[in-house]
């Protein structure tokens, strides 16, 4: 069979489980007053329809910010106002200002699916696929099944097409620029990338290797005129998309200003929820929050995040390769994900994206990741009555992982990457074999946590500890992101020259 | 390399593909289901809270036992696995009762029952003529095993408008693939289970009961005591089963329970016409009012009534051309399948000559047949994606019959929520089945011809008109029904025009196939 066909089955196969996922229920379904993200998505096609621009973040008289005010970027923004013009056509009651809030029906919860469908299509989808083609090694077979992998990926479905948010637009965009940067188009790369971050501010968790590859990249160049030109056009290309982006709020100084306040509420505390982090599982032990001050807690999560972004940093400025430029994507944003402040459960699916770029050489560890990472989502899945597709959808990426890209096979201590594991174990331990170590751990966290899934639904929690089964959800997530942030560093700092070997076998 | 790994020594491919599409079947329990949901829910309540004896009398709902006892056993074992997970359902009285542990049962229990089609797909491919060193993706087997499983119609009309159809076609593919291995004892006695959970199947009857006939009975070779020994070891069979399930019955039963199975009050055609000879002769029968009316030919108060709102209503009068009664159907249908009957009386060509005749058998009553249900098609696409795979000209007929077949299911997932996955389901299908039967029969150029592929491409604006840009227009309002009748008569005339090549396929190609035999 051709590969265009290929593709088309695998793209088309993904858009089926994308849809089907979508016939089940969203955040805040029937739960008024406040409902849940899906509302708070309407409510700004509302604000952006109905309000002239410059009170879009400011809370007038026609704009409750209490009430899911805008706290997202501009172009965010400028997305809502774009499909509240094609709501209006639909429907005019869809948005009008104040009737509309809590506005719920069938049809226009097709409409709202439909509008994530369409970016996915538009923005995402081709962006994994001109990925997996460029950047995936291997038969043409092979890229294709790494391409399904990562259009299957439970995570970012469950989240757009269940809990509902537009997460494949401002993932796609950095995929985007990622590709614009692997291909050499630089200032294509910084551009989409910047586009990215103008759409959701969370981007800020991928922005510091963008920064070092491109910084490293120039310097390579040489410190000389043409190092510098480069750098000077980068950065003139991220300006002039920065003040494209923000045009409408620069004419008075207190707008930027105002918008900036909305989306870093610093107000809001360290962590909100259940989220698998540090700090929300420190808190099992001792209570931060109420024992440190809020200057305290900024500046100890500050301090920890720079600590374990550093290293990873460091050395891809040092080797501005793809190769590093990925890990250091996942480095990067796990550290922000697991120190830094104010986190969402959902912050997850920015490390998930640089993960599933290094599906294909690592399958398995990237497998178990991914599979966590949708795992340490589930209260706020089963909060959305999600449970159905989350499981089906787990279970089947679980699968066509292991099938598709023989995870379980490829999965020597070689392609493992264990180089560090292996030097700190060969002195007291030399016959430990720790691709086997690795494969039981596997399945011991992986049955681990569909028993924890299992009980979650199940079980009905102690009248004491009502919260007993988040807790423990994302406890154990934590345990688990900490040991792939130990690993993912492993293998970018400790890359040797192996990968020129291995090429060279092959 | 790396995908190969896994898939050439071992047959793990097939249990990917049947756990993958069980995934997909997985996420559509939520998707819209038909009114067919609740006709099984009921049943699963009157067979469950009543005793065998009343179940073909019990009409508290509209939605009566209309299938053969064996269906109605089976649905009496499912009932005792309901009760665990709501017992509310198994209430005669709750009708339309869908709570979600009743859908995650019914939709379960189709699922699950799919494992019988599952295991038959695998003895059909089994009888395959296999070519070896071929990558996998290019295999025969591999190819056949992705038609049938996942097969627009069934993944449609199974797991989301809701029927048991997969595991009926289960048990008559193995019943097929029985013959196919020469175990044609089982092969019958499959066939009569099958007609006894439905009676549809009773349309291919003929062709198994020529079939049978002619190959145990009059062998031309030793037409002696011992084959029509055989004969009558089958024929016995079948007594035996028929009567000892109308003995579960009280005497007397036998009158009302063919009443409920054979209910000929209904018209020539579905609500929503199949793509047959029906469509395309109420079509002209317009046509001609129409022109009639307009030449002065006819007096428009004369014309009855209910022509002009076609579709929507049962009793379809046919105002210039000759109405058509049941009898006449029936002897239509029989006409249209003699000549392939009398063909495999004579040269029975083997257990390929037989499942080609068993096709025409299915497509002839879907042609001509009274009160033709869409769904129908199934039974010829589903037996036809065998020989698709085998030979050329019957991949041809196959690719014309399944996309015009299952593009005329469309009509049945009206709701705009399963537009999307209705169109993605159908051109996953048949991306898959065009490219590798064309991969599969690379030497001989193009599989089909210009006219055709303009006749398939026409599909696409068809549902652009029908399903994107008509309703936006005013004659939504005043002519709902027009989408539905163009729809039904352009797949009428692929559907007859598979029908007419695969006769010339029957009459003419046996030489050619006869030749690969004695090879």
């Amino acid at each position: 069979m051709e590969n265009w066909s290929l593709i088309s089955l695998c793209v088309l196969l993904g858009l089926t489980a994308r849809w089907a996922v979508s016939f089940h229920s969203y955040s805040g379904a029937g739960k008024p007053p406040m409902f849940g993200d899906y509302e708070a998505q309407r409510h700004w096609q509302e604000v952006t329809y109905n309000l002239p621009v410059h009170e879009w973040y400011f809370n007038t008289t026609n704009n409750d910010l209490n009430y899911w005010g805008l706290d997202y970027p501009p172009l965010t923004a400028y997305h809502s106002l774009v499909c509240a013009y094609v709501a209006k056509l639909l429907n005019p009651e869809w948005v009008e200002l104040y009737a509309s809030r809590g506005y719920e029906s069938h049809s226009h919860k097709l409409f709202m699916r439909a509008t994530v469908l369409f970016t996915d299509i538009l923005i995402y989808i081709p962006a994994v696929l001109l990925y997996c083609f460029y950047f995936c090694d291997g038969s043409s077979k092979q890229k294709v099944a790494t391409a399904f992998c990562i259009l299957l990926y439970p995570g970012l479905i469950l989240i757009d097409y269940g809990h509902f948010q537009y997460n494949s637009v401002s993932l796609g965009l950095a995929l985007w620029g990622i590709l614009g940067l692997g291909l050499g188009w630089d200032l294509f790369g910084s551009l989409a990338f910047t586009l990215a971050l103008n759409y959701k501010q969370m981007e800020l968790y991928h922005s510091l290797p963008f920064f070092c590859y491109l910084l490293g990249k120039c310097i390579k160049q040489g410190l000389t005129w043409r190092g510098f030109f480069h750098l000077f056009k980068i950065s003139m290309t991220v300006l002039v998309t920065f003040a494209l982006c923000w045009m409408p709020f620069l004419s008075d100084p207190k707008q930027p200003l105002q918008v900036l306040h909305r989306l870093f509420p610093v107000g809001r505390g360290l962590f909100e929820d259940k989220v698998a982090n540090t700090w929300c599982s420190l808190n099992v032990l001792i209570k931060i929050k109420t024992l440190l001050s809020r200057e305290t807690q900024l500046f100890l999560s500050f301090a920890l995040t720079l600590l374990f972004v550093l290293p990873s940093s460091l050395k891809l400025l040092s080797k501005p390769t793809l190769w590093q430029f990925k890990l250091a994507l996942v480095n990067t944003s796990l550290a922000f994900f697991l120190f830094s402040f104010q986190v969402h459960e959902k912050s997850i699916l920015l490390v998930a994206l640089p993960v599933c770029l290094v599906f294909n050489e690592i399958p398995l560890i990237a497998t178990w990741f991914l599979l966590t990472s949708t795992f340490s989502m589930l209260p706020l899945l089963l909060k959305d009555g999600l449970l159905l597709p989350y499981v089906v959808t787990s279970l089947a990426f679980l699968f066509l992982s292991l099938y598709l890209l023989s995870a379980l096979e490829r999965s020597t201590e070689e392609e493992l990457r264990l180089g560090l594991y292996r030097k700190l174990t060969q002195r007291w331990l030399p016959k430990l074999n720790l691709s086997r170590i690795i494969k039981w751990k596997f399945w011991f966290s992986l049955a681990a946590m569909a028993a924890l899934s299992f009980t979650s639904v199940w079980l009905k929690p102690p009248a004491k500890l009502p919260d007993l089964f988040p807790v423990l959800v994302s406890v154990l997530s934590f345990l688990h992101f900490l040991g792939f942030i130990i690993y993912f560093n492993q293998v970018q700092l400790m890359e040797p020259q192996r990968k020129k070997s291995q090429k060279k076998t092959n | 390399t790396v995908m190969a790994a896994p898939v050439t020594n071992d047959q793990s491919w097939f249990f990917a593909l049947a756990l993958g599409v069980s995934f997909l079947k997985c996420l559509l329990i939520n998707a819209y289901h038909s009114t067919d949901f609740e006709v099984h829910r009921n049943w699963l309540a009157l067979t469950h809270s009543l005793p065998a004896a009343q179940w073909y009398y019990e009409a508290t709902s509209e939605w009566t036992l209309d299938y053969p006892p064996l269906f109605a056993w089976f649905e009496y074992g499912l009932s005792h696995i309901a009760r665990f997970f709501d017992k509310e359902m198994l209430v005669v009285q709750n009708l339309n009762y869908a709570s979600p542990a009743t859908i995650l049962f019914q939709r379960l229990s189709v699922i699950v029952a799919d494992v019988v089609f599952f295991y038959a797909v695998k003895e059909c491919c089994k009888s395959l003529r296999e070519d070896k060193g071929k990558d996998l993706l290019g295999k025969p087997s591999f190819i056949l095993t992705v038609l049938l499983l996942w097969n627009f119609g069934l993944l449609i009309v199974d797991h989301i408008h809701f029927q048991y159809n997969g595991f009926l076609f289960g048990v008559l593919l193995l019943s097929i693939a029985r013959h196919f291995q020469n175990r044609h004892f089982e092969g019958a006695l499959l066939f009569s289970i099958l007609l006894n959970l439905k009676h549809i199947y009773l349309y291919i009857a003929p062709a198994y009961g020529i079939y049978l006939l002619r190959c145990f009975c009059f062998t031309q070779s030793n037409d002696n005591i011992w084959s029509r020994y055989n004969y009558l070891k089958i024929w016995n069979l079948r007594r035996f089963i028929d009567k000892f399930y109308s003995s579960l019955f009280i005497k007397g039963q036998l009158p009302q329970v063919l009443s409920r199975l054979f209910p000929f009050k209904r018209g020539l055609c579905h609500a929503y016409w199949a793509p047959n000879i029906w469509a395309l002769y109420n079509i002209a029968d317009k046509a001609f009012s129409i022109l009639g009316v307009k030449f002065k030919l006819l007096d428009i108060n004369k014309l009855p009534k209910a022509s002009m709102t076609g579709g929507l209503v049962q009793e379809f009068q046919h105002s210039v051309l000759p109405s058509v009664s049941p009898l006449a159907t029936l002897v239509c249908t029989v006409l249209s399948i003699l000549p392939a009957l009398f063909r495999i009386w004579h040269r029975p060509n083997g257990a390929r000559g037989f499942l080609r005749c068993l096709v025409i058998c299915a497509l002839g009553s879907f042609m001509f047949g009274w009160h033709v249900h869409e769904k129908a098609i199934l039974m010829a696409i589903l037996p036809l994606s065998l020989l698709a795979v085998e030979s050329r000209e019957d991949a041809r007929i196959f690719l014309i019959l399944s996309i015009t077949g299952h593009y005329s299911l469309f009509p049945l997932l009206f709701t705009t929520q399963e537009l999307p996955i209705k169109i993605f389901l159908m051109l996953l299908f048949t991306i898959f089945s065009l490219t590798s039967l064309k991969t599969l029969f690379r030497k001989g150029g193009a599989l089909l011809n210009p006219l055709e592929a303009t006749y398939l491409l026409g599909l696409i604006p068809l549902e652009l008109i029908c399903e994107f840009v008509y309703p936006l227009t005013v004659w939504q309002k005043t002519f709902p029904f027009l989408p539905l009748m163009l729809t039904s008569v352009y797949c009428a005339l692929g559907v007859t025009y598979a029908f007419i090549r695969l006769y010339i396929s029957l009459l003419t190609c046996s030489d050619s196939t006869k030749k690969i035999k004695t090879q």
